[in-house]
């Protein structure tokens, strides 16, 4: 099978330090892809090479077997890969609708739309509920209230049904769950099933072994910068997980993925 | 390892047991964080009961002489020139930044549109235009290092101030055209010193595209996409940046049409005047923050509404106007602008409070 999202031998320096050092990934269609890596191992990098907030020195990233040259998270929007940032890249004084929209709002048809630019709220609208619905977050009454007066995990249900409103190949998720209590954390991992159900392959980054083990297909261990092996979580426990991202342990082809 | 560690973990299973319903809060909610979700919703209530005091407030003191249909439009006429330049001071503090430049921007229009047309014999219409476009160019000239060479705007439209105003001496050499010769030779160039009456009021056109200005931005700010990105950027804007906002177009593009706007409030300058004056509007730059200020925008970016900022302007002339027609010392209306600024700054801080 051939990855929908490869990349091959990305640099990256910030100065006189290596984030990424010819550093290689690969993501299979439909598949949930773990990556995760000791703080510094250059995860952060990686994603946002892929997700076009940075540009890599060297290296080449393939979608579906194209090579793309990505120079702004617009460029990788377009090109169908949403990606939902750490910081969840929302804007709180803007109401749930607004944020869901953002950069590709829909203007009303005929003369005020066209003129005007009028914005067509009530079909924004109508479908950034039907997407919130599409993922069980019910939850929201006003689709018009702003960010700002949403819970962590709401807001963080808000980003996750805009990237897979709109997520049309890939879905990359920055540690969807760090900020989040037992209960939201349980309704996010089910928001990745639910994506995943419906055909979207999805990066997972997260520290937390737990929640990697129990929806990933696969793992990308990442450390210093490249990709140190793919294992399968079906073969290899946490500890040894945790063993390989901090170099106390050599991969073994027992526990590497197919 | 294997199948267990798949689904929910045994810890989790205590979820399923415990209540499913949304959590509902039986909040006794006050009166007053009912007020402060009010107005954290639409700030721009409280510049507007601020308004409606005061006229009531200089009504009863100074009775029919204050509550005619002339001495409203007064103000209106009065704050016409801040009102407009105000707009401009919204666009910019909405996505955060300040533009101390504006007045000069403004002053510079003028001159150029005087000049352009008595030094070298231009028709007035054109040199309309190339005022315009002199104001866009300073405009952009902000924008870009704001946007693209990442200076703090404070810094950028604080040398741009200076430069602007040393450039305004420097070519119209300090002189003033006179009124007289405006009128018989460029009549346009005084159009918005022209007058429409109805009743007692008397509307210059400057007030009224002061007034057409405001509701046009209100509109695109509420109700095109650019107006959205506008306040995105002004709230958060790495978050909108990642969200597909091309920040650094949205920053140019609100400085360039600041200064477009500063333009027209030059040209509406010259009405105002019935001359070109090199040293006219100095203090512009600092009654259009206070208007921004007053109106419930707030300096951090993101929130507020220009017609806010309106009712700031508003509220500055009904003081200047009532403290004047009531014979007081014009420094107590300074005082009272003063006092108005702090309370307003700490009415904003206290309705973020309402969000947090």
């Amino acid at each position: 099978m051939e990855p929908i999202l490869k990349a091959r031998g990305l640099v990256k320096r910030y100065g006189k330090v290596t984030a990424l050092d010819h550093c290689d990934f690969d993501l299979y269609p439909g598949e949930v892809l773990a990556v995760i890596g000791d703080n510094g191992a250059g995860k952060s990098s990686l994603i946002k090479a892929l997700s076009g907030a940075v540009r890599a020195d060297e290296g080449q990233i393939f979608l579906d077997g194209k090579e793309m040259h990505f120079s702004s998270p617009l460029d990788a929007r377009e090109a169908g890969i949403e990606t939902v940032y750490q910081n969840l890249a929302l804007s709180p004084a803007l109401s749930i609708a607004d944020n869901m929209f953002l950069g590709r709002e829909i203007r009303r048809s005929g003369f005020m739309g066209k003129y005007l630019r009028t914005l067509d709220r009530k079909t924004m609208g109508r479908l950034a509920r039907e997407k919130l619905n599409d993922l069980g977050l019910l939850t929201i009454q006003n689709i018009d209230q702003p960010v700002e007066t949403l819970s962590g995990g709401q807001r963080q249900g808000v980003a996750v049904a805009r990237a897979a409103a709109f997520g049309s190949r890939v879905v990359i998720m920055d540690e969807p769950t760090a900020a989040l209590g037992v209960k939201e954390s349980r309704k996010v991992l089910e928001l990745i099933q639910d994506v995943r159900a419906r055909g979207l392959p999805i990066v997972l980054i997260s520290h937390n072994m737990p929640h990697v083990f129990e929806v990933a297909d696969r793992v990308h261990v990442h450390r210093l910068g490249k990709r140190l092996c793919v294992i399968d979580p079906k073969l290899a426990t946490m500890s040894d997980a945790v063993a390989l991202m901090t170099g106390a342990k050599q991969p073994e082809a027992s526990m590497e993925a197919a | 390892m294997g199948s267990e560690t798949r689904g929910p973990q045994g810890f989790e299973t205590a979820i399923h047991s415990g209540p499913n319903t949304v959590a509902e809060f039986h909040q006794r909610r006050s009166v007053v964080s009912q007020l402060r979700q009010l107005l954290h919703q639409t700030p721009s209530i409280v510049p507007l009961i601020v308004l409606v005091a005061a006229t009531i407030v200089f009504g009863i003191i100074l009775g029919g002489r204050f509550f005619s249909a002339y001495a409203m439009t007064l103000i209106l006429q009065q704050v016409a020139i801040t009102g407009i330049v105000g707009a401009a001071q919204s666009l910019v503090i909405l996505t955060a930044g300040i533009d101390l430049s504006v007045g000069a921007i403004m002053v510079l229009t003028s001159v150029v549109m005087g000049q352009f047309t008595f030094r070298y014999g231009l028709p007035p219409f054109f040199s309309v235009a190339c005022g315009i476009g002199v104001g866009a160019l300073i405009g952009y000239i902000n924008g870009f290092l704001v946007a693209r060479v990442k200076l703090p705007p404070f810094i950028v439209t604080l040398g741009m101030w200076q430069i602007v105003l040393a450039t305004n001496f420097l070519y119209s050499a300090n002189e003033t055209i006179r009124a007289q010769d405006i009128e018989t030779q460029a009549p346009l160039l005084q159009v918005f010193g022209e007058t429409v009456r109805v009743g007692g009021a008397v509307l210059t056109y400057g007030a009224i595209m002061m007034v057409v200005i405001v509701c046009v931005l209100a509109y695109v700010l509420r109700h095109t996409a650019w107006g959205r990105h506008v306040y995105a950027v002004g709230d958060d804007p790495v978050a909108a940046e990642l969200a597909g906002v091309q920040v650094k177009r949205i920053l140019i593009s609100v400085y360039v049409l600041a200064g477009i706007i500063c333009a027209l409030a030059g040209w509406a300058l010259i009405g105002r005047l019935g001359s070109v004056s090199p040293t006219s509007g100095q203090f512009e730059n600092i009654n259009s923050i206070t208007a921004v200020v007053i109106g419930g925008i707030s300096l951090f970016g993101g929130r507020g509404s220009i017609i806010g900022m309106l009712f700031g302007a508003l509220i500055v002339g009904v003081f200047s106007l009532g403290l004047g027609m009531y014979g007081t010392d014009p420094q107590w209306t300074y005082l009272l602008i003063g006092m108005l600024i702090i309370a307003a700054v700490a009415v904003d801080q206290w309705i973020r409070k309402a969000a947090a």
